[in-house]
């Protein structure tokens, strides 16, 4: 049997340091919530964040060694934004998405390309 | 409410359930820990890449020490996240603690994108189910994966691409209210750059650094200018 000490610390600990990430901004900079840099980054922030989760996610849900690089990533990308500019239903658009992504990455039909 | 709430979550469900089922087949298969630890950790640590790293961790018999620098750079970023909520966050009670607690970046990218009405509590108490919705989504996928263990048969390969769909919207979304590309080009930008020099688990810090500190410049620009740029987003 494994060690249940060492896991339940392991666990405890793990979750103070995930913790500690997320309310740091709270404890620091409560009292600055009306200063023209915090809205300045909240204003910002969240759309430049969006902007890179996307770009790094995609990226990595291609594959770059195929012989169109990153195409089985890059096309659903594509439909999503198409689908999301034509009937702006976030559902509709990630679920088109998600199947043609899903449908590309188990046929594998675009690896012959 | 919780119809709404439910609709708005949706992706994420489509997105945690295969992730941390993903991440609870690694943890029964690589470890000889009950497979209840997998969930617990669900519920406790709740992040993502950080549970995944944690079974490497914990394979290793990492030490304690160890265990919390590797979890505090992996989730640095979240750093950068809790300052774009102070203000929507505030008096928001005993809510206040979960809502923080459960920052993760899908959360993040809903809480911040999703359009907000004028009553403040009806507005936090949206944010906090919608937390406590995604947190489930993660909590249920962790078990249903280390309960099956690596006896998964049915294909869902691919289905986590509904996260990548999930950003790719929400970066629609905030352009259409922004109306302002800045942000967006830096964002993007900033990934490249991060993922043409750094390995993959310092991506996202190094790419949220960089956005960060362009935004800052940005911000002196703006003031160097002499427009009233801060005061005016209120």
């Amino acid at each position: 049997m494994a060690d249940m000490t060492y896991l339940l610390s392991f666990i405890a600990v793990a979750a103070i340091a995930t913790f500690a990430t997320r309310v740091i901004p709270f404890v620091f900079f409560e009292r600055h919530t009306e200063h023209p840099l915090i809205k300045h980054l909240g204003r910002y922030l969240p759309a430049a964040v969006m902007a890179l989760l996307a770009t790094v996610f995609l990226t990595r849900s291609g594959n770059w060694n195929a012989a169109l690089p990153g195409l089985d990533a890059v096309l659903p990308g594509l439909l999503v934004v198409a689908i999301h500019l034509w009937r702006r239903n976030a559902l509709l658009s990630i679920a088109a998405g998600t199947a043609a992504y899903m449908t590309i990455q188990q046929t594998g039909f675009l690896a012959g390309f | 409410m919780n119809q709404s709430v439910f609709r708005l979550t949706l992706p994420i469900l489509f997105g945690y359930i295969p992730l941390g089922m993903a991440f609870g087949v690694l943890f029964a298969t690589q470890l000889d820990y009950p497979w209840w630890a997998a969930p617990l950790m669900g519920v406790l640590i709740y992040a993502g890449a950080g549970q995944i790293l944690a079974v490497s961790l914990l394979a290793a018999g990492a030490g304690m020490v160890e265990v919390f620098v590797a979890m505090f750079v992996l989730n640095a970023r979240h750093l950068f996240y809790g300052l774009s909520l102070l203000g929507q966050f505030r008096g928001a009670g005993w809510r206040k603690a979960y809502l923080i607690f459960g920052l993760t970046d899908e959360t993040y990218s809903l809480l911040t994108t999703r359009p907000r009405g004028p009553d403040r509590h009806h507005e936090q108490e949206v944010d906090f189910r919608i937390t406590g919705f995604n947190q489930c989504y993660w909590v249920i996928g962790c078990a249903i994966g280390a309960l099956l263990g690596d006896n998964v048969a049915f294909d869902s390969t691919g289905i986590e691409f509904a996260l990548v769909a999930l950003f790719i919207v929400l970066t629609i979304e905030q352009y259409k209210a922004l109306k302002d590309g800045f942000p967006l080009w830096t964002g993007a930008a900033a990934a490249g750059i991060a993922m043409l020099l750094l390995s993959p688990s310092h991506q996202l810090i190094g790419a949220i650094v960089i956005v960060t500190a362009v935004l800052l410049v940005h911000y002196r620009r703006l003031k160097d200018t002499g427009a009233t740029e801060g005061a005016n987003h209120g």
